[in-house]
């Protein structure tokens, strides 16, 4: 009965939506509020039958029997109920609606909240009919089997099973972005008032993506066994493309909220990011590329998704040219300013993505063209991989990093720069310093000493221009700071560890393959690999071949065990690496395959990966920034409505900002 | 007046950036673009016109699959009709197996070996590369050996 009831309640959230999006768009005030609620926890519950299902093994529901097995621990149980396409999309539905009732319940009750309550119950509408119509999760077989058919192995993995709320948190986050846009053009007013309510959704937003962003790349750190944490791979594309537009959007909207400039290009950003995010979805699920999230692999899913992000897409973009020349355009500002670096992080951002989408989306533009024949197809196959990501985006990034601490500490509307460079002088040579540094430890690439002396510039800037904001009052005062100041430093200073952990970890990562035999030994990187051979292990939905090996170092011995599960259920093995963590990298070592012509020499793959904590890490620091920004909001939320005459800040500081509602 | 500078000065930015970026993408797309080529492609185009990186794929051919003195894997990609050899360095995917589809990229040595620097294999057993397919189909339909293309999902 639970399936047919989780069904039930998601028809009822469908028949909810409908009305959301009616009355949010006409009459507006009460209903609409409700009614978003009501739609959330309808899915909520829904959600909630089919995790019951997934848990107590009800074979009888198509979903459970084709990706779950009553040997799955508990916590996977749980995480197969989104782990497959149709659980994923009730998922989306629920995290959707799941912005609405927030905004229902946090956002202040006018004409704005309405009409976003509306687009956003309209949003709902459509990816609800996708799911019950399309993908429901809710088929019941008339011949339920006695066990299920498993769950794909390699995503048996506790970041994995985080990976997807975050991800959506972050993806379907846009859409409430997208909605609030919309609204806003609908009514006209797209201000600093305006801004200022969007911005917290924004970073939720964005804040959530870098986390599922960050999982996704642990996972293929740890799990594929290949020792990359990006690959440059279709599906990590399309998560990265909201990304870099959710990165300009969140800077474009300083620029709107506290000095009403860029309002149409705010709003552009806000409709482009929920797009992409759309994009996204469809590269992932219609099939037309090969990966382990490519669950669907269904062309008329796709082409819905296709036909969703266009309807959406083009509704958006006629709202948009109908409204933006009516747009009011700010004050004006000098190039040298904080408006000027905030632009010019907006030109770089949104290159840096049109960049990522070329190369994403050309092989299969081509390979399109030759099914329908425009050009042979033989030669309609390619691939764009690696390289060119590197070469493009690399100097891109760097330049708009450069630029980063002095944007920081200037002023808006005009700015100085000589008592800035005065300021910044230390940490240009710190920046200096390190990049030699570097050079010389690392074998003189020449980027590698680039990266990290962008890296240690955007970090030792960052903290110098902390330093000058707590000013005379000395170093009790560090802590006075607002928590906006706080979260922007944090999420820049990730952003400068990131970079040197990047450059570092890509630059001299060592790894190599070595057949060896049991009592054999490998050295890599001043480490001592002694193989001692392999034994068998029972889990409890796997078999696997664990390999004893004896890591050396400084004369400390350790023993470390890489294994080879192999899933009876799936007929698939994955790999589980071993990794021993040091304070200066990772030691990783992967078991490969035995040698037939010579029985029981087995292949280990070993690998150094330093500084990998800080790519990791850097990616954490971003998003708890992103997150403190938030927080700063919602703090400074007061019952008294905002107006948005206020004095615009001499400095920019946001300590000065006069508290307002937010949201 | 001032307008039209601030907003003059915009527009040099965004064009200066782009005409970099376009540039950028041009150059880095003349050197890492891989062409997806069948085995058949390559035997009958000859190798040593293919000096760019190239992407194989076919099956993994029965029986081929060995080791080379300092462990590296030799193994060939076949598409029923022609096969060529390839070399790797390093671990293959945990779903490489003879007779089973396989992409790999990389270059050709001067002996007429792929020295492969990526090998993908199907990322699971209902599934493979649409490319693979393709370069089966075509060599099958150009009279080669049809058996490895009766059944495109396995």
């Amino acid at each position: 009965m639970i399936a047919e009831l989780g069904h039930l309640l998601a028809f009822l959230a469908l028949a909810t939506a409908a009305a959301q999006s009616v009355l949010g768009l006409t009459t507006g005030g009460e209903a609409p509020r409700r009614l978003a609620v009501a739609t959330g926890m309808f899915l909520l519950l829904s959600m909630l039958t089919l995790v019951i299902s997934f848990v107590r093994l009800d074979f009888s529901v198509a979903l459970v029997a084709k990706n779950s097995h009553s040997l799955k621990p508990m916590i996977y149980r749980i995480a197969g109920a989104w782990g497959n396409h149709e659980g994923s999309m009730l998922l989306w539905c629920l995290i959707m609606s799941g912005y609405g009732a927030a905004a229902a319940l946090f956002m202040r009750n006018d004409r704005l909240r309405d009409r976003a309550l509306g687009v956003q119950g309209l949003l709902t509408l459509g990816s609800l009919a996708y799911l019950l119509f399309a993908s429901s999760p809710f088929t019941r077989l008339t011949d339920p089997p006695l066990d299920g058919g498993g769950m794909n192995p390699l995503l048996q993995d506790p970041a994995v099973a985080l990976h997807p709320p975050f991800l959506y948190m972050g993806y379907v986050g846009m859409s409430f972005v997208f909605s609030i846009a919309a609204a806003g053009l609908i009514n006209g007013q797209i201000d600093r008032e305006w801004a200022k309510r969007v911005r917290p959704w924004a970073l939720t937003a964005w804040s959530s993506l870098t986390i599922g962003i960050a999982l996704g790349a642990i996972w293929a750190y740890y799990e594929l066994g290949w020792g990359g944490w990006w690959f440059w791979d279709p599906v990590e594309n399309a998560s990265f493309m909201p990304w870099l537009v959710g990165a300009a959007l969140i800077h474009s909207l300083i620029v709107t909220e506290k000095r009403g400039g860029m309002a149409s290009w705010t709003v552009f950003l806000a409709i482009l990011a929920f797009c992409l995010s759309l994009l996204g979805t469809f590269l992932v699920r219609s099939g037309v590329m090969t990966s382990v999230h490519a669950f669907a692999t269904d062309p008329t899913r796709g082409l819905v998704l296709l036909a969703g992000l266009g309807v959406a897409g083009s509704a958006a973009l006629a709202l948009f040219a109908w409204r933006a020349p009516k747009l009011p355009v700010g004050p004006e500002f000098d190039p040298v300013s904080r408006e000027g670096a905030l632009v010019l992080n907006n030109l770089f951002l949104s290159v840096g993505a049109a960049l990522v989408l070329l190369g994403t989306v050309t092989p299969m533009v081509v390979q399109w063209l030759g099914e329908i024949k425009v050009i042979p197809p033989e030669s309609a196959s390619l691939s764009i991989g690696e390289p060119y990501f590197q070469l493009t985006l690399a100097p891109m990034i760097a330049v708009l990093l450069l630029f980063l601490p002095l944007a920081q500490a200037a002023p808006w509307r005009k700015a100085d720069i000589s008592p800035l460079v005065k300021w910044l002088t230390p940490a240009i040579a710190v920046a200096l310093i390190a990049g030699l540094v570097a050079l010389a430890l690392g074998g003189w690439g020449i980027w590698l000493g680039f990266g990290v002396l962008v890296g240690a510039w955007v970090v030792v800037g960052v903290g110098f221009d902390l330093w000058r904001r707590v000013g005379e009052g000395g170093f009790g005062r560090v802590f006075r700071l607002p928590l906006t100041v706080w979260g922007m430093a944090i999420a820049h200073i990730g952003v400068g560890v990131f970079v040197i952990g990047a450059t570092v970890e890509t630059a001299t990562r060592t790894e190599r393959t070595f057949p060896l035999a049991s009592g054999q030994s490998a050295e890599l990187a001043g480490w001592t690999f002694e193989f001692q051979g392999v034994h068998s292990v029972e889990g409890p939905n796997y078999y696997a071949t664990q390999a004893d090996i004896k890591v050396t170092h400084d004369g400390v011995s350790e023993m470390i065990h890489p294994e080879k599960r192999f899933y009876p259920v799936a007929d698939t093995s994955t790999t589980e690496v071993a990794i021993q963590k040091t304070l200066g990298g990772d030691v990783y070592v992967a078991l490969g395959d035995t040698i037939r012509e010579e029985p029981g020499v087995w292949r280990l793959r070993i690998a150094h990966h330093p500084l990998i904590d800080w790519v990791f890490g850097g990616a954490a620091l971003i998003a708890v920034g992103g997150f403190m920004s938030l927080a700063a909001r919602l703090r400074r939320r007061s019952p008294v409505p905002a107006t948005s005459t206020e004095a615009p800040t001499p400095d920019g500081v946001d300590e000065k900002t006069p508290a307002g509602a937010v949201a | 007046m001032r307008k039209r500078s601030q907003r003059l000065w915009l527009i040099g930015a965004a064009a200066l950036l782009t005409t970099g970026a376009v540039a950028l993408a041009v150059v880095a797309l003349q050197d890492t673009v891989a062409f997806f080529q069948s085995p058949s492609d390559i035997v009958e185009k000859g190798v040593g016109n293919l000096t760019q990186s190239v992407r194989v794929g076919g099956l993994v051919e029965k029986g081929s699959e060995t080791h080379g003195p300092d462990g590296a894997l030799l193994f060939k990609i076949t598409d029923g009709k022609h096969a060529v050899p390839v070399v790797y360095h390093d671990i293959p995917p945990d779903l490489f197996e003879e007779g089973k589809g396989v992409v790999a990229e990389g270059k050709f040595d001067e002996t007429g070996r792929l020295v492969a620097k990526r090998v993908l294999a199907k990322h699971d057993e209902n599934y493979m590369p649409k490319e693979t397919y393709d370069a089966l189909k075509r060599a099958a339909e150009s009279g080669g050996d049809t058996s490895y293309s009766k059944e495109p999902t396995s």
